[in-house]
């Protein structure tokens, strides 16, 4: 069977293009062996299809048909178009790590400031001359998922940040992902961030498009480490072109007495896939993960979390929203495990969807496999349409139909956006919102 | 011309009609009392003169200073000076009451064509009223009428009112659920915003709020129909002998 699915037309324009782009990929030896290795794990499969559990409500198959070559690197009118759209989103104080078409660009970065004891580098440095350790970091996303088997065997550029013990960022990392959409191309970047013990950062990831961008395809992939008694915000934004895919996938490892806040909101993409799986290993540390989908047209954005409790006294709470008009559909997976070690286990997740039209769709699908026998555990999910009461309310009141929506969405989502540490992030994050819900008003 | 006129209002929901052929005169200045026992169709006015949908109108006509009020949407009709404090204020979590109460207002001026209010005079204006309406800075920062008590939601009506300075008002069963002192806070509130421009419509069940805010005219529902008119002295003529008479009578 296998054999069959990657023989079809597809997996075979792939083949081609992996073989064209080989030569332009980083990293020779070790690397390319694990590139072939995750080629061929990517093509046993192909893109993966609604018989797949875990891709049941995201086809990509039918969504996505085919994958097109490797975007080629920006040139300087490429780099003109994306200076104008990384402007809007830049955080002021930020050091700023701007990726354009999957290449890192030095001159739209800012790294000015940047503490003693963190070291930035590019994934192409790396692959070429990083030590095998670092490396081996870099694949350590399973190649069981298919499209995180792709990204491993095409990834281009990206960053590498490594802070040293007893570290603590003041002012935000800000990572940009670029695209000119000057044709349609595929991108693939991967970036690594690996925290020290006693540190702490804040991590901003920020997916856009220049003005007028074609139907691109951005591939994406993070791999997180937290050291002991660290702590990482994270805010993630994907604002991609709206006939652009985003498919994405992180690996976040937490060591004792960690604690990891993320915060991700999707407006953008025709089609978007974020996959993110959360491992406890040292005791006593706590996630708080926080979602929103915002959603019109034809938007499918699938948000699919893995919470891994795999040690005792870990706490883990996920807050997930959607906001869907039009044909739009969300997705949320999420899967929590709490192995039979991990005694005193307390996780939580709650999923509410708002359906703004009748051809809306919301899918949840809470996935709750307890082995130990002394935790809290518990998950929960609303679906339903704008109350009408509070609308009229806010009518005779003088505000019009999309005011009214628009203040009761902003309400609905104010939520999970509060659970933002930082100031200039939560503005971004409201800046993002407020820029959907203008463009449907 | 008056301000508000009622002529003739048929009234249904789904397959019953509320409204019989009502009809009510409205002019500046005035303050009318409409009352009458439970399922007159007292409510069901005020809604309709907000425009709430729900409500089929099938014959007759709202006049709004001339203008045909039922062709408008609620938030016209608000920005026109139409005002209705509801009997059940709605609690809006999420939504931190200044906001709201700029936007509204903002909302409100932007579709009269004009300006903005500064955030220094927005805030001074809502400061004062609030303080006269005894509601303290922090309820302002609550989400709009969450954890708030009866009384403190009826304020915060009056609020709106103070602010929004509307050319009716519509006050649905102002009365429910108050206490004696909450009462006489949100009368005292409502008889400071009478004015020779603005007309109220005070629609209760009991004649004690009419102690508070005394009106000049009342009005006796009765099955969907005004079937007795007067001044103040019909409220204490119905309170001695109660509604029976007119349920006979309608």
């Amino acid at each position: 069977m296998n054999v069959v699915l990657a023989k079809n037309e597809t997996g075979r324009a792939l083949s081609d293009s992996f073989a064209v782009a080989r030569d332009r990929l980083p990293g020779g030896g070790k690397v390319a062996e694990a590139r072939n290795t995750a080629f061929e794990a990517y093509e046993r499969v192909g893109l993966p299809h609604r018989r797949l559990e875990e891709w049941k409500y995201t086809d990509l198959r039918a969504l996505m048909r085919e994958v097109p070559p490797l975007a080629a690197a920006p040139d300087a009118a490429a780099l003109k178009q994306a200076a104008a759209a990384v402007k809007l989103q830049a955080i002021k104080g930020a050091r700023r790590l701007v990726l354009v078409d999957g290449v890192f660009a030095p001159k739209l970065s800012e790294l000015e400031g940047l503490e003693k004891g963190v070291t930035v580098r590019t994934l192409r440095d790396v692959l070429e001359t990083g030590d095998a350790a670092l490396q081996t970091q870099l694949f350590t996303p399973d190649n069981a998922n298919p499209m995180v088997a792709l990204n491993s065997a095409m990834m281009t550029d990206g960053v590498v940040i490594e802070i040293a013990n007893g570290v603590v960022l003041k002012q935000p990392l800000q990572v940009i992902h670029a695209a000119s959409g000057a044709t349609p191309a595929a991108i693939y970047t991967r970036s690594l961030l690996r925290l020290g013990k006693d540190t702490g950062a804040t991590l901003v990831e920020s997916y856009i498009a220049a003005e007028g961008a074609k139907a691109y395809q951005s591939h994406d992939s993070l791999v997180v480490a937290i050291g002991d008694n660290s702590r990482l915000d994270h805010v993630r934004l994907v604002e991609d072109g709206r006939d652009a895919f985003n498919i994405s996938s992180a690996v976040i490892t937490l060591g004792a007495h960690a604690h990891f806040n993320t915060f991700g909101m999707t407006s953008g993409a025709a089609v978007s896939r974020y996959q993110a799986t959360i491992t406890f290993a040292g005791e006593g540390s706590r996630v708080e993960t926080n979602g929103v989908n915002l959603l019109n047209g034809r938007q499918h954005a699938d948000t699919t979390l893995f919470m891994d409790h795999a040690v005792p006294h870990c706490a883990s709470r996920e807050v997930f929203r959607a906001v869907v008009d039009d044909r739009g559909h969300s997705v949320f997976q999420g899967r929590i495990i709490v192995r039979p070690d991990a005694q005193k286990t307390d996780a939580k997740m709650m999923t509410r969807a708002l359906l703004l039209s009748d051809d809306a769709e919301a899918d949840n699908k809470p996935e709750l496999e307890i082995f130990a026998d002394d935790v809290t555990c518990g998950h929960g999910a609303t679906t339903g349409a704008l109350d009408e009461s509070l609308l009229f309310y806010l009518r005779a009141r003088g505000l019009s139909e999309k005011e009214a929506q628009a203040l009761l969405i902003q309400a609905f989502v104010g939520e999970a956006i509060e659970s933002i540490v930082n100031d200039d992030l939560r503005e971004l994050a409201i800046a993002a919102a407020q820029r959907w819900l203008e463009a449907r008003a | 011309m008056p301000l508000l006129e009622v002529r003739d209002l048929k009234v249904r929901v789904e397959d019953n009609e509320i409204l019989h052929g009502l009809t009510l005169t409205v002019n500046p200045g005035e303050v009318h009392a409409i009352m009458g026992p439970n399922g007159s169709g007292k409510s069901t006015l005020s809604h309709v003169i907000a425009g709430k949908p729900g409500y089929e109108v099938t014959d007759g006509q709202i006049l709004f200073r001339g203008e045909d009020l039922l062709e408008m949407d609620p938030d016209e009709r608000a920005a026109k000076g139409v005002f209705l404090a509801f009997q059940y204020p709605v609690e809006i979590p999420g939504v931190a009451t200044m906001n709201f109460l700029r936007t509204a207002l903002n909302a409100q001026r932007k579709a009269r064509g004009e300006s903005e209010y500064s955030t220094p005079d927005f805030l001074k204006k809502v400061r004062e009223v609030a303080k006269s309406l005894n509601i303290p800075q922090d309820m302002l920062k609550r989400g709009v009428n969450v954890g708030f008590s009866g009384g403190e939601k009826k304020r915060n009506e009056i609020l709106q009112m103070a602010l929004f300075e509307p050319a009716v008002c519509i006050l649905d069963e102002m009365d429910s659920g108050l206490d004696i002192d909450a009462l006489r806070i949100a009368a005292d509130g409502v008889n400071a915003l009478r004015s020779p421009d603005r007309a109220m419509v005070v629609i209760t069940h009991y004649q004690r709020l009419l102690n508070y805010i005394v009106p000049d005219f009342v009005h006796v529902m009765s099955k969907g129909r005004v079937v007795k008119s007067g001044g103040k002295d019909l409220a204490l003529e119905l309170e001695a002998s109660g509604y029976t008479q007119f349920e006979d009578a309608a």
